[in-house]
């Protein structure tokens, strides 16, 4: 991967206030991905969003790292089943207009 | 301005104790977080609202100024004039939570009481307000991948729409929204798609459907007939005893499939068959024998 791809993970916990040690427990879970070059651990720029979410979930709700995974899954499911619902109803509406 | 009742919206008593109104909130603050709701906007306001009730509450003095001047907290200045005869205490910030999205968004009421919140909050660092745009397309605009430039609050920003984007999608665009405070972050802009219906097809999904009319002899004896397809106009065979309302599907020639180019759905056609009107005599004539060669014995 590209390092300009990337963030320095020690500059974003400097950025957000958290300790390195919350991203590499995130990274234990498998809750984020991150990338090791010549001894610095790096965040992929495509991972940003969702550890800025984790990172707020985590200190303003104060929620731990298994509650956040259950969240982040959950969330996944309400935006999946929101796009099926936006496609069932423009197909109602199809049915309706033709009645 | 109205006066606002901090208690209420936290559902404690007035004589709550610092860690009631700690677990009040937190308990809401789980419930309407805006990164649990997504796009909810009144759950967007009410945490607006949670958060200004705990900023005043939590902070001993605040709440203290609250206590005292409650409904009457126009007359609040008069207790600034004497607090300011007073030595002076700075504080920082009551909570140690950083709010994100919504932080910077305070009352009237708030501001007039306590004065500008983000003076007294500099140590944070707010991300943006997140903007809300609605795009409306055409369904043939919605088929095509396409840029286009929206003005989002006087700043123009050009966008490439991927074609097969459903009525409804919502696509983000990070830090389109407003500029952060103290050097956070800015907000995102959300824009909904609305696709206007359109008079000739129907869609659902990636399939489009339509409807097309033959004439009674090209139903009974076969023929082609054209019809409009998005991408242009196609010939179409019309298979002898073609009966009114049979539907023949155009495989490929539907709405385009969103992010994976070259696929489309399929395009199904409904036959309408229109039958005659001001039959000649002879016409008449011919119907009549045909009808009674058809009709059983």
């Amino acid at each position: 991967m590209n390092p300009h791809d990337m963030i320095p993970a020690r500059d974003f916990c400097v950025h957000h206030n958290i300790e390195l040690s919350f991203i590499r427990t995130l990274q234990a879970h498998g809750m984020i991905e991150t990338v090791t070059l010549e001894e610095t651990l790096f965040v992929p720029d495509v991972q940003l969003e969702k550890l800025e979410k984790i990172v707020r979930l985590y200190a303003d709700l104060d929620i731990n790292v298994e509650g956040i995974d259950t969240i982040i899954h959950l969330l996944q499911r309400i935006e999946e089943q929101q796009a099926q619902i936006v496609q069932l109803k423009n197909r109602l509406e199809r049915y309706e207009d033709r009645s | 301005m109205e006066f606002i009742d901090y208690y209420k919206i936290l559902g404690i008593e007035k004589n709550a104790s610092a860690d009631d109104i700690k677990k009040a909130y937190r308990k809401l603050a789980r419930k309407l977080h805006p990164d649990l709701n997504p796009n909810d906007k009144e759950a967007h306001k009410k945490f607006q609202e949670i958060n200004e009730a705990n900023e005043v509450l939590s902070d001993p003095e605040k709440r203290k100024k609250y206590d005292q001047y409650g409904k009457d907290w126009q007359h609040a200045e008069h207790f600034e004039q004497q607090r300011k005869s007073q030595p002076r205490q700075e504080r920082q910030t009551t909570t140690g939570y950083d709010f994100g999205d919504e932080g910077g968004d305070f009352s009237s009421f708030f501001e007039s009481m306590f004065g500008d919140a983000t003076r007294q909050r500099q140590q944070a660092k707010f991300r943006g307000q997140d903007f809300q745009a609605e795009l409306h397309l055409t369904l043939e605009d919605a088929g095509v991948t396409h840029q286009q430039t929206l003005t989002v609050n006087g700043k123009n920003i050009r966008i490439t729409i991927p074609a097969g984007i459903e009525n409804g999608q919502v696509i983000k665009l990070k830090g389109y929204g407003a500029p952060g405070a103290n050097g956070g972050p800015a907000g995102d802009l959300y824009i909904t798609f609305q696709i206007a219906p359109h008079p000739t097809f129907k869609r659902a999904g990636n399939d489009l459907f339509t409807t097309t009319t033959i004439d009674l002899y090209t139903a009974v004896l076969g023929g082609e007939t054209t019809i409009d397809t998005l991408s242009g106009k196609v010939k179409l065979k019309v298979n002898p005893e073609t009966q009114p309302g049979t539907k023949v599907r155009l495989k490929g020639k539907g709405f385009p499939v969103y992010k994976k180019e070259g696929e489309a759905g399929d395009l199904y056609v409904t036959f309408d068959v229109k039958l005659p009107t001001n039959l000649t005599d002879k016409q008449r004539e011919l119907f009549s024998e045909l009808s009674q060669l058809t009709r059983p014995l």
